[in-house]
């Protein structure tokens, strides 16, 4: 017990690392993810409007497509080869952004496309604008479609908050990892699996009550 | 009165309509009838301003108009096939959202709301959500909602293909207590008995091109 409050204040430091990459990337990349899923859905047939699309699906597919380690690792230790340096915060929060942005945007995207063309209508002919349509008719109903699968990216995300390891941060799982090693104990391991534990239990439960405050309606 | 003038509309070169000449009556129910896949609810769509006439004029009361222009100035309400409630709004709300949005208060929306509840015989379900609702009861929220608005024209689409058979006498009933109001209406149909008993004029929209 001695121990564990011996090396508590490190892992504790490692968390709040680990949770200002959480927070940071989710303020950054719902946002985002939101506004490249309105891009994606664009179908205008001018060729602005095509090559924004196109741009989107071959951002989506990059990042989606290649692991978030290559994608952190190239941010961090490859652009500075051609001229673009980040400190190693910067370049986890700017590469973690960039992926779940392209994840939210499938997610919204899906969610948008579950909104049938009637309710456009029914809004059209009660002369909404476009903007009280997606405020009071669209978004609300969006959201609740939504999450279910943004839980599961959000929950992900904590874990995945432990990929800025391999560019040197100092999250909780470095923190455990360090001490493990230099105590010869399997302790601040067992730990740290623990402290994630308890973040995931939370987010989980948050997520059903959020579910539960969309359940007024089917 | 709302007249229509060699309406024509195509989808990928197919001729949907052609050469349509229209004439809503005020103060009358007008149906317009004709085979499934004549072009019916496209002719209703048109005048809702919901779809594009490819050429034909509008005249709403001796002017030249537009659908657009109909829309914007509240002339026309629509009560859809499939309702088209607001699943995340009460009836209530349903209802007096778009007043509130042009700038009617909350009070004398809240108020018309449930004066039109009343009158539709569902007072009590105005803090109910839509997926709580019969059939019937949602088209007549729908309607409720569509005469918030206080439209000088209501279409119906198809009103009685997504209800009950035994409900169609009482969708036919409110139709003409409506017009007895002094409401003009334009309801789309398929159901020839049912278009008979609604009524003052029928129009026959004919399938172009033959059977296929």
């Amino acid at each position: 017990m001695k121990y564990v409050l011996e090396i508590l204040p490190a892992l504790l430091s490692g968390m709040k690392l680990t949770l200002g990459v959480f927070f940071l990337t989710l303020i950054g990349s719902i946002p985002l993810g939101m506004l490249l899923s309105v891009g994606l859905m664009n179908k205008a047939k001018n060729i602005l409007g095509k090559l924004i699309n196109w741009f989107l699906t071959a951002y989506v597919w990059l990042f989606r497509g290649t692991p978030l380690l290559l994608q952190l690792i190239f941010v961090f230790y490859g652009l500075p080869l051609i001229g673009i340096v980040f400190d190693r915060f910067n370049a986890a929060i700017f590469a973690f952004i960039l992926n779940y942005a392209a994840y939210f945007a499938e997610i919204f995207r899906g969610g948008f496309g579950a909104i049938e063309e009637g309710q456009f209508e029914a809004a059209t002919v009660l002369n909404l604008t476009r903007w009280q349509t997606l405020r009071y008719v669209v978004i609300p109903q969006v959201l609740k479609i939504v999450l279910p699968s943004m839980g599961n990216e959000i929950i992900n995300l904590v874990k995945d908050s432990s990929l800025v390891y391999v560019i040197g941060l100092g999250d909780l799982l470095r923190a455990g990892n360090v001490a493990t090693a230099r105590d010869v104990t399997l302790v601040p391991l067992v730990l740290v699996g623990a402290i994630y534990l308890i973040m995931t239990a939370l987010l989980t439960w948050a997520q059903k009550k959020v579910e539960k405050s969309f359940s007024y309606y089917r | 009165m709302l007249e229509l003038k060699n309406i024509a509309k195509s989808f990928n070169n197919q001729a949907v309509l052609a050469d349509i000449d229209l004439t809503i009556e005020n103060h009358k129910t007008l149906a317009i009838v004709g085979p499934s896949g004549a072009g019916k609810t496209t002719l209703l769509r048109i005048i809702a301003g919901l779809s594009a006439a490819d050429a034909g004029e509008f005249t709403w009361q001796g002017k030249a108009t537009t659908p657009q222009q109909l829309r914007k100035d509240g002339v026309i309400g629509v009560v859809f096939q499939g309702f088209e409630l607001f699943p995340n709004m009460t009836v209530l709300k349903n209802i007096t959202l778009a007043p509130t949005l042009q700038g009617v208060s909350v009070e004398e929306a809240d108020k018309r709301a449930r004066d039109l509840l009343e009158q539709l015989d569902l007072p009590d379900q105005a803090d109910a959500y839509p997926f709580s609702l019969s059939g019937g009861q949602k088209q007549r929220i729908a309607i409720a909602r569509a005469l918030a608005l206080k439209p000088e024209i209501l279409l119906y689409d198809e009103p009685t293909s997504a209800l009950d058979p035994n409900l169609r006498h009482s969708v036919a009933n409110l139709i003409n207590a409506f017009k007895a109001q002094g409401m003009t209406q334009v309801v789309v149909t398929h159901d020839m008995e049912f278009a008979q008993e609604v009524a003052d004029t029928t129009f026959t929209v004919k399938k172009l091109g033959g059977e296929r």
